[in-house]
């Protein structure tokens, strides 16, 4: 049975103590975990292997913001308190600030008279906080800045939590292909001949095209498109450069991706398909974390055991409370088993990527020294019964 | 759908719904429907409101990974329950309801996919935002070649990346299009269900006149979104957030449902999914008591068995008192709160019928 496949145990600390492992990237489907697991591995680098460490998170859960320092959403790193600094390490978080690593990318690439004049456009308002992929996009920008500062050791990326995990990957791409696309270019042409009017252009095909794009969405909304657009423009070249760099960075040996996932049918849907595309895209995947994983205490005793005593005691009247631990043994015991068979699915298509299981925490992470604990589970993870 | 619209047309029908080129007005558009929800449609109408659901549109968001598509398609065989028919619509191009259903990719056309309880039918729609804008350009501006040449272009696929306000009103101007449409004076569906992107874009999403006006100041595309967004305001829609009793779901659905009644958007109910059964509520057990409880029902007493039993109740308190305080904060919202129970088996198709009858019961 597919379930029964052993996957090999991912050994978390040799990724963090290799010096020559600078980028760890954490990635899959929103909701199992992403940000505790990237901050907890962070926390462990600096205080296990003496690193100096800078975990960029993206929409971190209030408290455990809180717990890293990062009360306020300043675009910056902030060193984490309260982390043990005897081996040399340290810990460093931040929380992206989509818009504002927008704006100072286009500060970058262009004059402030200009840059203003951008700001000011609906278009770049509308598209830097919500076109599809942007986050994706500025969480790779932000990433390249960090690895160029050169002032730590070792980067821990949560990835956005994308409708498709595959978004992070396609930004630079995405945002090339838009840049660069046939429409653009058409939409340009006027401006670069110098034509005030986008649509004075008469070919046969641009004439009906303009026409019905007047209609529909009226003169002012094109203009401020053009303006837009021809901003854009002139800062392609350097969107594009800068992009498809921090992509080939995330090829090569210094970055190890790191799936994560819950034992669930979409989680493991999505990292399988995710571990599919990294080996296509020649992206070094280093293995599953599979977070919330129940296993019980006395494998010995069956569910349906469980189960028949606690139905026995209730017919005698007695022992209620026994006969409800029963039942919540009963139901740890199915959980794990369907567990087990949901994460086999990953295991049959992907047999050589190791995996560690992070045994379900009762209570949510919010404090360094919750993190301590997953960072410890992460490193010995739970043998396989 | 349009295109069944217009397979049946009648003489000097004018579209409606994604189509209206006309602002609202009192007694015409929202306003007219609005009168439909009070259930006067004709005495034992199967498609009379059902009072508990008091709603043509149920739009249900929640954060990614609460089971939101299981819940949408639940509520969407809750409500086709006894000859009834619905929709349930998708429009983030996940395929979910595919998945779920383990049927093909759906098309954008409205299919049956499940058979409700008694006699009942749910359709299922997955809406694409570049055939919806060609479908709208087709309808109003009779484009023919020009629409084949945006296309050809990319100009569709740049409109609605460019502009996601542009994407969301024809996606919502659809989803309007479907709940209000009638044949003969009746309705095609007794309720449409909108398995709606997650929390944290929902009020961007439904707030579709705040997002276009930035963009687009005059127009058709402002009268459509205006239209639009007095349909989403109005009581034929209701928003129903689905959570974990965990706390960044539980979080979220505090923030959306804030921001969600900020934006004067309507909200329905709060929606918990995989609750667990509440057991051991007189609290912690005894090693002592339970080594009596297990000599009882003839099972081992040994130290592993009677420390392990332990730990896993201990555990499961734990988590229980977590529950019930995120349970308090949901309680706070002031709004009506369904619980779903943990499917054993996961989500069959059976567990969807049990989730569906749960869903009916609720008051």
């Amino acid at each position: 049975m597919a379930s029964d496949l052993q996957a090999p145990v991912l050994d978390v600390d040799s990724i963090l103590a290799d010096r020559d492992v600078r980028i760890v990237v954490c990635c899959g489907a929103g909701g199992v975990g992403k940000t505790t697991t990237a901050a907890a591995l962070a926390l462990r680098a600096a205080e296990q292997h003496g690193r100096r460490t800078v975990v960029l998170t993206i929409d971190p859960a209030r408290r455990l913001a809180q717990a890293l320092g990062l009360t306020e959403l300043d675009n910056t790193p902030r060193l984490v308190k309260s982390v043990d600094a005897a081996g040399g390490g340290e810990l460093h978080a931040m929380m992206l600030d989509m818009k504002r690593t927008f704006d100072e990318v286009v500060l970058a690439h262009t004059d402030p008279v200009k840059a203003e004049e951008i700001f000011n456009n609906p278009f770049y308002q509308a598209m830097s906080s919500t076109f599809a992929g942007t986050q994706e996009y500025m969480a790779m920008e932000k990433l390249g800045q960090l690895r160029a500062r050169d002032t730590w050791d070792l980067i821990v990326v949560d990835t956005p939590p994308s409708r498709s995990a595959l978004d992070f990957l396609d930004a630079p791409a995405r945002l090339a292909r838009f840049l660069d696309g046939r429409m653009l270019r058409l939409l340009l042409a006027p401006a670069r001949a110098g034509g005030r009017s986008m649509f004075n252009l008469v070919t046969a095909s641009f004439g009906v095209f303009s026409r019905a794009v007047q209609k529909v969405l009226g003169a002012q909304l094109l203009s401020d498109l053009s303006g837009f657009v021809a901003a854009l423009d002139s800062m392609f070249g350097g969107f594009r450069e800068r992009a498809e760099q921090t992509y080939r960075v995330l090829q090569d040996r210094e970055t190890a991706f790191l799936l994560v996932a819950a034992p669930e049918p979409d989680a493991i849907r999505e990292a399988a398909y995710f571990a599919g595309r990294l080996r296509q895209d020649r992206m070094p995947l280093a293995g599953l974390v599979l977070n919330r994983v129940h296993r019980t205490q006395l494998p010995q005793l069956s569910a349906a055991r469980s189960l028949a005593a606690a139905a026995a005691l209730d017919q005698a009247g007695e022992h209620d409370s026994t006969a409800e631990v029963l039942r919540i043994h009963a139901g740890l015991v199915d959980q794990g088993v369907r567990e087990k068979r949901v994460a086999g699915r990953f295991t049959r298509d992907f047999p050589e990527v190791p995996v560690a299981e992070v045994p379900a925490q009762p209570a949510d992470v919010h404090d360094i020294d919750g993190l301590r604990t997953i960072g410890a589970a992460l490193a010995r993870p739970l043998s396989r019964p | 759908m349009w295109r069944m619209r217009r397979a049946q047309p009648k003489a000097g029908q004018q579209p409606k719904g994604v189509g209206d080129s006309t602002p609202p007005r009192a007694g015409g558009g929202a306003g007219r429907v609005e009168d439909e929800t009070d259930g006067c449609e004709g005495e034992r109408d199967v498609n009379q409101v059902n009072p508990f659901w008091p709603a043509r549109l149920h739009v249900v968001t929640g954060k990614g990974g609460v089971g939101k598509t299981t819940v949408a398609a639940a509520l969407a065989l809750a409500l086709a329950t006894g000859g009834r028919r619905t929709l349930l619509v998708e429009v983030e191009g996940r395929q979910g309801i595919a998945q779920l259903f383990e049927i093909p990719p759906l098309p954008y056309q409205e299919r049956p996919i499940a058979a409700a309880a008694d006699g009942g039918e749910v359709r299922a729609l997955a809406v694409d935002p570049e055939e919806a804008l060609l479908e709208y350009l087709d309808l109003f501006y009779r484009l023919g070649r020009a629409g084949r040449v945006l296309r050809k272009l990319g100009a569709i696929d740049f409109a609605t990346t460019i502009a996601p306000g542009l994407r969301d009103v024809l996606l919502t101007g659809k989803v309007k299009e479907a709940t209000t449409r009638t044949v003969d004076g009746r309705r095609i569906y007794q309720a449409v269900v909108l398995d709606a992107p997650p929390t944290g874009r929902i009020t961007r999403f439904l707030n579709v006149t705040a997002e276009t006006a930035r963009l687009a100041k005059v127009g058709p595309i402002k009268t459509q979104s205006e239209g639009v967004a007095a349909f989403l305001r109005s009581p034929m829609t209701a928003i129903h957030v689905v959570t974990l009793l965990e706390e960044m779901p539980v979080q979220e659905t505090i923030d959306a449902i804030g921001d969600l009644a900020a934006a004067g958007l309507p909200i329905g109910r709060v929606i918990v999914n995989a609750a667990r059964p509440p057991l051991l509520t007189a609290g912690r057990i005894t090693q002592a008591e339970l080594r009596r409880g297990l000599a009882a029902a003839g099972l081992t007493t040994d130290r592993e068995a009677v420390a392990g039993l332990q730990a896993e109740a201990k555990a499961y308190l734990t988590r229980q008192k977590v529950e019930q305080s995120l349970r308090a904060e949901l309680d706070e919202l002031g709004r009506p709160i369904v619980e779903l129970p943990l499917l054993p088996d996961g989500v069959t198709r059976a567990g969807l019928d049990t989730l569906a009858a749960t869903l009916l019961a609720a008051e």
